[in-house]
């Protein structure tokens, strides 16, 4: 367990550089525009971060690549994103993902 | 003397934003119930869940802080990734920044810590709309309304996901939604070559890195997907 009131400080921090980037263009009266390189890069964030997050925690299983059957994770995401694919819904993704998750599991037994 | 309607029409502007922003809602309420069940089973108590989302009020940064607090990420690595995630944020202060520019400097403010992505939505179509004509001088409170809308949701919301996690067994595995969730939001995001580009890149620099130090590989690999996206749009 982590100490919760150990994050305080980042989180705070986190969360006023938030609040920040949201005031920044506004409080500079409109005076200013975004420097182009930065709003074609910013145009790539969520395509990035998402994957970032996604890739690792399907491929990766105790720390190194693991393609075999034995990962669940990828099974299921693999199904989650064939249903993504199709239904375009955050909710039908997450409820084939965890139902898939939990047959492997109930069935293959393990992790 | 102050027309005595204009008390009523700054309401019918509130309400207005708070109806046109409740659509949303549907899509909203689960993100912010995962946010609480993720937020408990990293360890955090309910208090500081239900803080951080006033606090940062931002989901995709908030559901990712959950996995770095879960893995014990040092404190600047995790600053570095909620600026990084929300810089996009800057685009929606920019695009509104002449519409609020007669504000004051509370409003602006209030407008500003309001700012998400749901509520950007639905202000900027009524920026959109008001294009052809004189704009209402009670705007402002349509925003506030919108803003407020999610704001609350967002509350209730991860309010009911610290009530749900803290009964959810472990060997449900409920973090695993973080990732289903991001499955199901990342391909609206792949639009051409170029974004595709950037999600490759942050696919493999995020296994690459999946070792390295202090968890920069999220940072580092977020980076380097854009500046693949970046390349691929420049020779195209």
């Amino acid at each position: 367990m982590t100490s919760s009131v150990a994050w305080w400080p980042a989180l705070v921090l986190g969360g006023l550089l938030t609040f920040l980037i949201r005031l920044s263009f506004i409080a500079l009266l409109g005076r200013i525009e975004v420097p182009p390189l930065l709003s074609r890069a910013l145009r790539f964030v969520p395509a990035a971060v998402l994957t970032a997050i996604i890739v690792p925690e399907l491929l990766m299983h105790g720390g190194a690549v693991d393609l075999t059957p034995g990962n669940h994770r990828l099974l299921a995401g693999l199904v989650a994103t064939a249903v993504a694919l199709k239904t375009r819904s955050v909710a039908f993704t997450i409820v084939a993902g965890m139902g898939a998750l939990w047959l492997l599991q109930a069935f293959l037994g393990g992790s | 003397m102050p027309a005595p309607a204009s008390i009523p029409s700054r309401w019918r502007e509130f309400l207005a934003g708070c109806r046109d922003e409740s659509p949303i809602l549907l899509g909203v309420a689960p993100f912010g119930m995962i946010y609480g069940v993720l937020a408990l089973g990293a360890g955090l108590d309910a208090f500081t869940s239900q803080a951080m989302s006033s606090v940062v009020f931002a989901g995709s940064a908030q559901l990712i802080a959950t996995r770095l607090i879960h893995e014990g990420t040092p404190a600047a690595v995790l600053i570095m990734t909620i600026f990084v995630v929300n810089l996009r944020h800057a685009l929606y202060s920019a695009s509104l920044a002449r519409e609020l520019r007669p504000l004051s400097a509370g409003w602006k403010a209030l407008l500003a810590y309001l700012l998400t992505d749901e509520a950007y939505a639905v202000i900027a179509a009524r920026v959109r709309r008001d294009a052809a004509g004189e704009p209402s001088p009670l705007r402002h409170w349509y925003f506030l309304g919108a803003g407020f809308t999610l704001w609350f949701s967002w509350q209730l919301a991860t309010a009911a996901g610290v009530f749900l996690g803290a009964q959810v067994p472990a060997r449900w595995q409920l973090d695993f939604t973080l990732a289903l969730t991001f499955i199901a939001l990342v391909f609206p995001a792949l639009k051409d070559r170029a974004t595709l580009a950037a999600a490759a890149g942050a696919g493999v620099l995020a296994v690459l890195g999946a070792g390295l130090p202090f968890k920069l590989g999220l940072v580092l690999a977020a980076l380097g997907g854009i500046a693949a996206g970046l390349l691929v749009e420049a020779r195209s």
